[in-house]
């Protein structure tokens, strides 16, 4: 049986299907804000440990001026307070995917940042010997060691991206939560619909956590590395 | 490449290096000439290390400067002005440079092969295919050629080792750089090592610049060894006088000091 | 530009008085629910009865898996229907962002707890102190001293996330703007305020934080 589908059973029936397409939009806007996030993240990462002050001033702003504030309140701002400026509206789904990517971004760039200076300075250093650029230290030899390293915050990360989809709602984009609220207003059981919207965002967050634990583990047998091991290493660490 | 205008290979003029108030090098001057096999030995924290780190660009000088073939490794003139050199002037004179470091420092992102084929295509722009059928052959030499594709974790120390060695290699340097390139592998490991680069020294024209605390492996290596304490050199000359008729007191200490651990 | 000054400063006044006013106590009133409640799981999540372990462990992970919005609104919507709690939409909010934080800050005080030496376990023991004297006088001030930073960073947190209780009608400082932007369709000088209003607040206290956290691990 679909589990979209309208012909389900009772309260099911009615509100499934909506809350399907709600679904929908969470994980566009999901998927729209990682992709956006995770671009962010690296640039302002990188550009953090550059050797030029202004570069890494530019990072600086970025990230403390997108942590000074959530995504609610950016979001309000680019969708509301933004086009009076510039003139132009913007989607909502837009503007919505464009504060969560800006926002998670700024956290994921520490995230970056942090992995890429884990990575041990002598490998830096054999990269340096064999004459490498420091972009070709950058991107051959060191990034792809920190990979494994940015995985497990990472997931973090997006794990709040998705939680922040949620807001969207307030600018009238037809989530999950906008759904929730329009079954709750038309009389549907409320009980059924949140429980139903719970296990919606439990599944995504699963399903998100499982993609990165994949990666985590394919990343860790590229540096070969078990991850077991390198976790349990990590918690000894701290 | 004018090696007969400038006879060293290596040549530092009054280099000063200082960590904070700490000074490892002070004013120190020597020369090397190219396809001289040099060791350098002294009690740790006498700036041996720092040497080789100097000329591989892995630190900066706080004074003097250091040439290379003839060419300036640490300065550009700039106007009147000497200053401090960029990546762009460093990086056609340390392309003359390998090294090859004590805790091996393989990529573990990378299978041996690439490993040793990375730089050779990604710094000096060489065809992928060149480059390995290059690499298999100094994985041959080193006595490797079944691990091509093994990850660098699965192999023993000694194993890493060679292949850091290959590694280096593979870039055709002019100087190699050895800092105590056996002091991490386990004792049974060390000869084997030891062995493989005696033989790359003596069938190549390679200049050699070797710290280490094995007296029997400098002998066997070096036409000249430089015996440094705290960041000057104490004494300098060939093998069999340094370590059979040592001239200084400080030299004999640390020679004693050597023999008895 | 469409800036109008002269808007700004009519708005500014009430926004920082009625509005901070609300957005204050949800803060304040989150924060000491997320740290007491979280110092609660936290222990809860070290019984050794599993029938205690599991469905907390369960509670928390399903907490911090969803959206506090999502939680806002079974605590609006579902509670006083379902099980006849009602309560203002400020309460729902502090009680929302209390329990929400308080499975972060269970993680907290857990790595607190651990991060506390085991000789001071083994001393407590060779004492022979009871239990309960153990904890709260041997276990737990060390632990809260070592979580001191994060748990201003939480504060932190919740500080910013507040603005999320506007979406259930309490009239925070991003709730004002919002109702003060809809007065005459002028969304640019209220959002902005509210903004800055936030960015000013928290970009110190996280400068402040990570002083302490220095502070704290040099000391």
């Amino acid at each position: 049986m679909n589990p979209c589908g309208g012909d389900l059973p009772g309260v099911l029936g009615d509100t499934m299907p909506f809350l399907c397409g709600g679904a929908w939009i969470t994980v566009q806007a999901t998927l729209g804000g990682m992709v956006l996030a995770t671009a962010l993240a690296l640039a302002a990462g990188l550009a953090a440990l550059s050797r030029r002050r202004a570069v890494r001033a530019v990072a600086r702003v970025y990230l403390e001026f997108f942590r000074g504030t959530s995504v609610i309140v950016q979001m309000f701002w680019i969708f509301f307070a933004l086009p009076v400026l510039t003139g132009y509206r913007v989607a909502p789904l837009f503007a919505g995917i464009l504060a969560l990517g800006l926002n998670l971004g700024a956290y994921g760039s520490e995230v970056v940042r942090g992995a890429v200076q884990a990575v041990p300075q002598a490998q830096r250093e054999a990269a340096v010997a064999l004459n490498l650029t420091p972009y070709q230290r950058m991107r051959y030899v060191i990034l792809p060691q920190a990979l494994v390293g940015m995985i497990p915050p990472l997931n973090n990360t997006y794990i709040e991206l998705l939680k922040a989809t949620s807001l969207v709602s307030a600018i009238s984009v037809g989530d999950l939560i906008f759904e929730s609220k329009a079954l709750i207003n038309t009389g549907s059981d409320r009980v059924t619909v949140m429980v139903l919207v719970m296990l919606f965002y439990l599944l995504l967050a699963a399903v998100i956590t499982l993609c990165m634990r994949t990666l985590e583990r394919r990343a860790a047998r590229m540096v070969g590395r078990d991850v077991a091991a390198f976790r349990l290493r990590l918690k000894g660490g701290h | 490449m004018n090696t007969d205008e400038t006879p060293w290979m290596i040549r530092f003029d009054k280099v000063v290096k200082r960590y904070g108030d700490n000074t490892v090098l002070r004013e120190l001057d020597f020369h090397v000439r190219p396809g001289e096999r040099v060791t350098l030995i002294g009690p740790s924290g006498s700036g041996k290390t720092t040497i080789l780190r100097l000329l591989m660009t892995l630190e900066k000088v706080s004074g003097g400067l250091i040439e290379v073939d003839g060419e300036c490794l640490t300065h550009i003139r700039r106007g009147d002005k000497r200053v401090p050199a960029d990546e762009k002037h460093i990086r056609p004179i340390r392309r003359k440079i390998g090294m090859v470091f004590q805790q091996f420092n393989l990529f573990p992102n990378m299978n041996v092969l690439r490993n040793i084929t990375e730089a050779p295509v990604r710094a000096l722009g060489r065809p992928r295919a060149e480059a390995e059928a290059k690499a298999r052959e100094l994985l041959d030499m080193v006595g490797l050629a079944d691990k091509a594709l093994e990850h660098p974790s699965r192999l023993s120390g000694g194993q890493q080792q060679r292949v850091a060695i290959a590694r280096a290699l593979a870039m055709e340097p002019e100087i190699l750089l050895l800092d105590e390139v056996t002091s991490a592998l386990d004792p049974e490991l060390v000869t084997g090592v030891q062995d493989l680069l005696r033989d790359i020294a003596s069938s190549s024209d390679l200049t050699i610049l070797c710290v280490t605390h094995e007296m029997g492996f400098a002998r066997d290596i070096s036409h000249r060894v430089l015996m440094f304490d705290q960041g000057q050199i104490v004494e300098d000359g060939p093998p069999e006088k340094i370590f059979s008729d040592p001239a200084e007191q400080r030299t004999r200490d640390f020679l004693q000091a050597v023999i008895q651990t | 530009m469409d800036w109008s000054w002269d808007r700004a400063w009519e708005i500014a006044p009430e926004l920082f008085t009625r509005g901070l006013a609300v957005t204050l106590q949800a803060t304040l009133g989150g924060a000491v629910l997320a740290f007491t409640l979280g110092l609660a799981l936290a222990l809860l999540l070290r019984s050794r009865r599993p029938w205690v372990r599991l469905p907390v462990r369960g509670f928390v992970e399903v907490v911090r898996s969803t959206p506090l919005l999502a939680q806002l609104f079974i605590l609006y919507y579902v509670f006083p229907s379902t099980f006849g709690i009602t309560m203002s939409a400020l309460t729902t909010g502090i009680v929302g962002l209390g329990v929400h934080y308080a499975t972060y800050t269970a993680e907290v005080y857990r790595s607190g707890i651990d991060g506390v030496p085991r000789g001071q376990w083994e001393a407590a023991v060779a004492l022979n102190l009871p239990r309960f004297r153990t904890w709260t006088g041997v276990i737990l001030p060390q632990a809260i001293r070592r979580v001191l930073p994060a748990l201003g960073n939480y504060l932190i947190g919740i500080f910013k996330e507040s603005p999320q209780l506007a979406l259930i009608t309490v009239v925070d400082v991003l709730g004002l703007a919002r109702i003060l932007a809809a007065e005459d369709f002028r969304y640019l000088e209220p959002l902005t305020l509210a903004g800055l209003f936030f960015l000013v607040i928290a970009i110190p206290s996280s400068i402040l934080v990570r002083r302490l956290e220095r502070r704290l691990e040099h000391g």
